[in-house]
């Protein structure tokens, strides 16, 4: 494994009895990277990182985390990652405070207490009973237990679902000051603006298989098309979908032109990661 | 300058050590003390509520030394149960199904030093118990010293060992924790009464002191009785601390092989 990859899957299969959630996968994130694994609700997302963190088993397939294999839960791994889990629970009757200076105890090397509650920005709860704090702040606190052991590898399992969108912009902020710290994550969701906003590359899984990867703006280059949608004199609304908008441009605005009209409501889109995503995760159901 | 070489911090990651067993287990165990003081329902059940059964009971049998010498050993053995068996299956199933455990279960935590913090929270817990009751026994209830303290040491010990990998096991068919008092009720409330913790269980009807026979609490409390109130000693006690030990074992493996650190979702 080169010293640059964090995280490399070979074949990775996991059955449940007759049940196939994973359906050998295969992709590597490199270290520094944010990388995203997009999907639907039972596309194998959690399956796929919960191996990753030890938690389950794999079938079939092989995979290094930080050059280890996961499966046995060598310490060493556990030293070196942080886990930020789809939901879990926190000691209810201490402060955030107490809840972060055990789980600094808990790592040979862990950073500074004060200095990781600031940068969950949880400052003015740091006094607070962890049973009184809202969603968003117990989230916060997620990201700061999963961060005080200093990790080099961070997995964010849904960090957002069920926020409301102010919450999900400061989590964003968060995952984002991840990345400056030079922080590997691996991050699941079933947000395309989330995969959009934070992934220096996505990959989309359903039913168990990877079907795109790649930058979040590149998903799109593969069916490089264009839709052109305007409104004629009548008022009655056109879409059209091209590989050139050019002529189709010329056409409609020679024509408006020559009869005096105007062409209302002209917009031409590129498609986005959400039209990848619908299209391809349509094609997988059919 | 040979100590920079030798900077465990400049060396690492290679060299980055874990955090050593005793120092892992400490931290928990002071921990759980801390929550353990802040959560009024665990005081309340384990450090309250047999204080409040033995001040009741005794002060209903006030003058009646034969009573008082059944319900002091029988609330001692409650206590026992109630600080290790309920607690245990309780709070077990609440982490585990909130998802503490699992988060637990990622950290580099040694699983055997966060069992032996929590299992030690509730060690402490009987020890407390186990003394305030034979101190009030004494001073309050006007019976004699514990006879016998090294055969009170040794059923107390194999008292909790038993109840404990129980409770454990117990947790492990609880499906959530909204289910679990009833659960751990379920068997707790019947397994006190047919035990003898409140009367001498010789005038139970025939059945049930079989059931109690079978079970371990009715030992336990033979075997406290034993040594607080009419002096017998551990050999006095064999076949009831053959019967406790037998069900540690069926408790330890239980507690060990159904043990599951992930919430039962779906």
């Amino acid at each position: 494994m080169p010293a640059d990859v964090a995280i490399e899957v070979e074949d990775l299969r996991k059955d449940y009895g007759s049940h196939h959630a994973v359906r050998g996968i295969s992709f590597t994130v490199r270290r520094g990277e944010v990388f995203g694994l997009l999907g639907p609700n039972g596309a194998g997302k959690t399956t796929t990182v919960e191996i990753l963190e030890g938690f389950r088993e794999r079938t079939h397939g092989r995979v290094a985390v930080l050059g280890m294999d996961p499966g046995p839960r060598p310490v060493a791994l556990r030293e070196r990652i942080g886990i930020v889990l789809q939901s879990s629970g926190l000691y209810r009757h201490l402060t955030v405070r107490e809840a972060v200076s055990h789980w600094s105890g808990l790592y040979h090397a862990p950073r500074d207490v004060e200095e990781t509650i600031a940068l969950s920005g949880l400052d003015a709860a740091a006094e607070q009973r962890t049973r009184t704090l809202s969603g968003g702040q117990q989230r916060r606190l997620d990201f700061a237990l999963a961060l005080i052991g200093d990790p080099e590898l961070v997995f964010l399992d849904e960090p957002t679902t069920g926020f409301d969108p102010a919450a999900r912009r400061q989590a964003w902020d968060t995952v984002r000051s991840l990345q400056d710290l030079g922080k590997t994550v691996l991050l699941t969701t079933h947000y395309l603006d989330e995969a959009q906003a934070l992934a220096d590359r996505v990959a989309i899984i359903k039913n168990g298989a990877i079907l795109a990867e790649g930058p979040p703006g590149e998903l799109g280059s593969a069916t490089r098309r264009y839709r052109v949608a305007w409104r004629d004199a009548d008022g009655v609304a056109h879409e059209r979908e091209t590989e050139d908008p050019t002529p189709l441009l010329h056409e409609l605005t020679g024509a408006a032109l020559t009869r005096g009209e105007a062409v209302r409501d002209l917009s031409v889109a590129q498609p986005t990661l959400e039209d990848v995503y619908l299209e391809l995760t349509a094609e997988a159901a059919e | 300058m040979s100590e920079q070489v030798l900077d465990p911090v400049r060396a690492r990651p290679q060299a980055r050590s874990r955090v050593a067993w005793r120092h892992a287990a400490w931290r928990q165990y002071r921990l759980e003390r801390k929550m353990f003081w802040r959560n009024p329902s665990a005081a309340f059940f384990n450090f309250v509520l047999p204080l409040v059964f033995l001040a009741l009971f005794g002060a209903i049998f006030a003058d009646q030394q034969d009573d008082l010498e059944v319900i002091v050993p029988g609330i001692a053995g409650l206590s026992v149960m109630s600080t290790t068996f309920s607690a245990l299956a309780m709070n077990l199933t609440y982490l585990r199904e909130s998802g503490v455990l699992k988060r637990i279960h990622g950290t580099p935590l040694p699983t055997s030093a966060y069992l032996a913090g929590i299992a030690g929270n509730a060690i402490t817990n009987t020890a407390q118990q186990v003394t305030l009751i034979t101190i009030a026994g004494s001073v309050v209830f006007g019976l004699d010293w514990p006879h016998e303290w090294f055969a009170l040491f040794v059923f107390v010990v194999l008292g909790v060992a038993c109840f404990a990998s129980l409770g454990v096991a117990l947790s492990h068919a609880i499906p959530n924790f909204d289910s679990a008092p009833a659960y751990v009720n379920a068997v707790f409330l019947p397994v006190i009464f047919i035990s003898g913790v409140f009367y001498d269980e010789d005038n139970a009807p025939e059945f049930l002191r079989w059931i109690a026979e079978a079970l371990p609490l009715k030992h336990l409390i033979d075997g406290l009785s034993g040594a607080m109130v009419s002096g017998e000693g551990l050999v006095d006690n064999a076949p009831g601390l053959l019967v406790l030990a037998l069900w540690t074992v069926l408790g330890v493996v239980l507690a060990i092989r159904g043990f599951s650190w992930d919430a039962r979702r779906g």
